[in-house]
């Protein structure tokens, strides 16, 4: 529950930060002089949800000051205080000091001084406007040696000025609760059942003494919705009345309620003459209550003695600086590494002498907990959608619904921060060209509505990030149009409808005839794309005319461990990512046949799968032409070009290696996506098949059936 | 089988507090973010209670609870708000809306579920 609770507080503070930045922007509009209704209402509703969470985490200096700011606001959205520049600047200023509460609230900065400015948004209130002067400098501000007031927390004082403890004063005797309960008709309208209330009270211990049915009708003349009975409780006295109050607050106000204490036998008057409410009590006071006679005798109530709780109460859960994170996957990346190397230095009778085998597990589990640790639920990248898809069907009027699923599947957190852009954008693209106006919409028979949905699923070692919307799929016309227009592709160029969608992710590429303000913001879904191919992902496109688009983008789980095939290419180490790799085969003589003079083919199991030598693509010993028989064919998955098969002399091992960047130092280079460091210290390059696959021009069709024919 | 409550906040931690509350105490629980999911989801699912928050976009809470008090099947559907709000204005406009019951933010939820048990049988 408290792991729960950190990743909601986490969650409320995004929110905090869309909250901030779209009040910024409201009275940034409204200083400009833009003050419609929705704009103050943005405002007035995003100061609103940071009032309502800082209050359920406990926040509690910025609950009253989100407070006070939002009474403000009440006021100028319902126009009892005209938004004047000067309402403005003050609400601006207000803002300020919002921003600092929020940032003290996550703890990365001290509670902000709110005294004037609290006393400035009460002058403003009162004075239904001008935020007075008197009271925005307050005589604590105008010292005249420049003082300042500084807020003093007192953690976990109560507010009692002489430092006594409370002290729990047993009361000997406290007279017994008579309560009369008569239910109007109207406590009956809306769903409500006053003898659930009753229920409640029997709970706190009550009694019921007696149902006067005096007032029911003979059954023809009942209406099932009215109140006929009046019940009459007893309730022990040590029972606090706000407690019985509470039972009520539900019940129309025009209900019969009384809630009195049985006349004190004894004469003793048991009641303390300080009546206070029920403390931290959250519901307020109810109807209900208001309607106890004034004279009404009340008890001292004392808060629960706390003891009992705090045993349950433990933190579970630590917050870390992201960096201490990295540095230790790193020194754990580096300690597998040695761990190889000694493994591959000890001879195995070494390696038992020195328990070697037992250091490696632990190792290996100590690299699985940290890169746990990474991982976080994609919740976080998802939980900005809703917002950012309702400001865009405002822009565009178009209406949407948002459907999500697997919002508990866990990414490394640094995969979570970067998919964050490449996602708004593919939203965006949906909203903007996905899906149709309402009227088309309704014209092809499909509801106004449009619907997006928005998963996610872990698949093996990858995760899968769809965006699909219902709309009217891609204009495959227009969009070879318009990439023969920019001359992204030749005009004779014969592309099949995979090929056709996947120019939308060509660099300069935009289909959309005016660039609209949403879609046209110079970034294109090439950026999306080599995003996401920059975190080892790539972006999958399907489209069916008249149905809708899906854009998904799969993405590694990790960021730093690969599950690898060591293999061997003229003398040198490579590393195939395994989760590519479907079979090895050692062709016979034949089964490799040339199909063009640059091109081969292998025929397996009555299918031809293209070839590639990686030799010849990394251009290392490419005169040394070795014969098929020689050498080994990987059969690899490409999700690009479906299985082909790449060459290679030899496969050494098989192991988990640490993905090292290359980026650091180099150019990216096509073919490769990183490096590791292998058991014997020597460095080897990690193959990134997709780009091998892409980049030798066999991204045809996944098998090549129709040559065997 | 316990019962089933639609929340309706547009607040996706307030929406993950009442969810994780809510199942603690051995509800299922239904979530929409807005009026107009709310009041599809309402159809979709006929659950034993409603929970709304009042200020949301699109379609707020007021708006949610009238909408949902003219169908027939819900006329006696309990509806809980579950607000910052609590002037005893939008309070008796809740209640002319067909809102069973009011809750002020933030809520307790030991409070939370003796109000649900005041309302959901």
């Amino acid at each position: 529950m408290s792991e729960e609770l950190d990743e909601i507080e986490a969650i409320f503070f995004e929110e905090c930060a869309e909250g901030l930045a779209v009040a910024e922007q409201g009275l940034t509009a409204m200083l400009a002089g833009n003050v419609g209704k929705d704009v103050i209402a943005n405002v007035f509703r995003a100061v609103h949800s940071i009032k309502g969470g800082s209050g359920a985490f406990g926040f509690n200096a910025l609950l009253t000051f989100s407070h006070s700011f939002e009474n403000v606001l009440d006021e100028v959205r319902g126009g009892a205080i005209a938004p004047t520049t000067e309402v403005t600047r003050a609400m601006l200023a207000a803002f300020d000091v919002l921003s600092d509460h929020v940032a003290a609230a996550r703890g990365v900065a001290a509670t902000p001084v709110d005294g004037p400015m609290l006393a400035v948004l009460e002058a403003i209130l009162v004075n239904k406007g001008a935020p007075s002067v008197a009271a925005s400098l307050p005589p604590e501000t105008g010292d005249e040696f420049g003082f300042s007031p500084v807020a003093v927390e007192l953690d976990g004082l109560e507010l009692d000025p002489f430092g006594f403890e409370p002290v729990q004063v047993a009361l000997e005797i406290e007279p017994d609760w008579r309560i009369r309960f008569r239910p109007s008709r109207a406590a009956l309208a809306n769903g409500g059942e006053p003898l659930l209330c009753v229920r409640e009270v029997e709970r706190l211990g009550g009694v019921v003494l007696s149902v006067d049915l005096a007032g029911m009708p003979p059954l023809q003349d009942l209406d099932p919705e009215d109140g006929y009975s009046e019940w009459t409780l007893s309730v022990p006295g040590t029972v606090a009345e706000g407690d019985i109050a509470e039972c009520f607050d539900f019940v129309a106000p025009d209900s019969l309620l009384e809630i009195a204490r049985i006349p004190n036998q004894t004469g003793e008057q048991a009641c303390a003459p300080t009546s206070a409410p029920a403390a931290s009590d959250p519901v307020p006071a109810a109807p209900a209550a208001e309607q106890t006679s004034p004279g009404t005798p009340r008890v001292v109530v004392t808060a629960k003695s706390p003891d009992n709780s705090v045993a349950d109460v433990v933190a579970q859960s630590i917050r870390v600086d992201l960096s201490k994170l990295d540095m230790l996957l790193n020194l754990v990346g580096e300690l597998v590494i040695r761990g190889s190397i000694l493994s591959d230095r000890l001879a195995p009778a070494d390696q038992e002498r020195v328990e070697l085998p037992e250091l490696a597990r632990l190792t290996r589990e100590i690299q699985h907990n940290v890169m746990s640790l990474r991982a976080q639920p994609i919740r976080q990248a998802f939980s900005r959608v809703p917002r950012m898809l309702r400001d865009l069907c405002e822009a565009t009027g178009k209406q949407v619904v948002l459907e999500t699923s697997g919002e508990g599947t866990e990414i490394d957190k640094g995969v979570i921060e970067k998919i964050g852009d490449p996602l708004t954008h593919m939203i965006r693209n949906a909203v903007d060209h996905g899906i149709e106006d309402a009227a088309v919409r309704l014209a092809n028979g499909k509801p106004a509505q449009g619907l997006i949905r928005l998963s996610a699923e872990q698949k093996g070692a990858r995760i899968f990030v769809r965006v699909s919307d219902d709309g009217g799929g891609i204009d495959r016309a227009r969009v070879r149009a318009k990439a023969i227009e920019k001359g992204i592709i030749a005009a004779e160029a014969e592309l099949s409808d995979e090929e056709t969608d996947q120019l939308i992710c060509a660099p300069g590429f935009s289909t959309a005839a005016t660039v609209s303000s949403i879609s046209g913001r110079g970034v294109g879904m090439d950026v999306v794309r080599s995003n996401v191919e920059a975190l080892g992902g790539r972006v999958d496109i399907t489209s069916t005319p008249g149905e809708g688009t899906s854009f998904t983008m799969v993405l590694p789980l990790t960021l730093a461990i690969l599950d690898g095939m060591i293999v061997k290419l003229a003398g040198q180490r490579f590393v195939l990512p395994l989760a590519n790799v479907i079979e090895t085969v050692r062709p016979e003589l034949g089964q490799v046949r040339p199909l063009t003079p640059t091109s081969e083919v292998i025929e397996l199991r009555g299918a031809y799968l293209p070839i590639r030598r990686l030799t010849d693509f990394f251009q290392i010993a490419a005169n040394d032409h070795r014969k098929p028989e020689d050498s080994l064919v990987v059969i690899v998955e490409s999700d690009k070009a479906g299985h082909i098969g790449l060459m290679v002399d030899t496969i050494d091992d098989r192991r988990e290696v640490v993905i090292k960047s290359l980026d650091q130092n180099l150019h990216p280079i096509r073919g490769l996506g990183g490096a590791t460091i292998l058991g014997d210290g020597s460095i080897a390059l990690i193959l990134d098949i997709d780009a091998l696959v892409a980049a030798t021009g066999l991204a045809a069709k996944p098998n090549l059936k129709g040559i065997a024919a | 089988m316990s019962k089933l409550i639609l929340t309706v906040d547009d607040s996706a931690s307030m929406r993950m507090l009442l969810k994780a509350s809510l199942t603690a105490q051995g509800f299922r629980t239904e979530m929409a973010n807005d009026g107009v999911a709310g009041l599809a989801r309402m159809h979709e699912l006929t659950p034993d209670l409603l929970i709304t928050d009042i200020n949301m976009p699109e379609m707020d809470g007021f708006e949610l609870i009238e909408a949902v008090r003219k169908v027939h099947a819900f006329r006696g559907t309990p509806i809980l708000v579950l607000s910052t709000e609590f002037s005893d204005d939008k309070k008796s406009r809740a209640r002319t809306a067909g809102a069973t019951g009011w809750i002020t933010k933030p809520f307790d939820s030991a409070k939370l579920g003796a109000a649900i048990r005041r309302v959901c049988p």
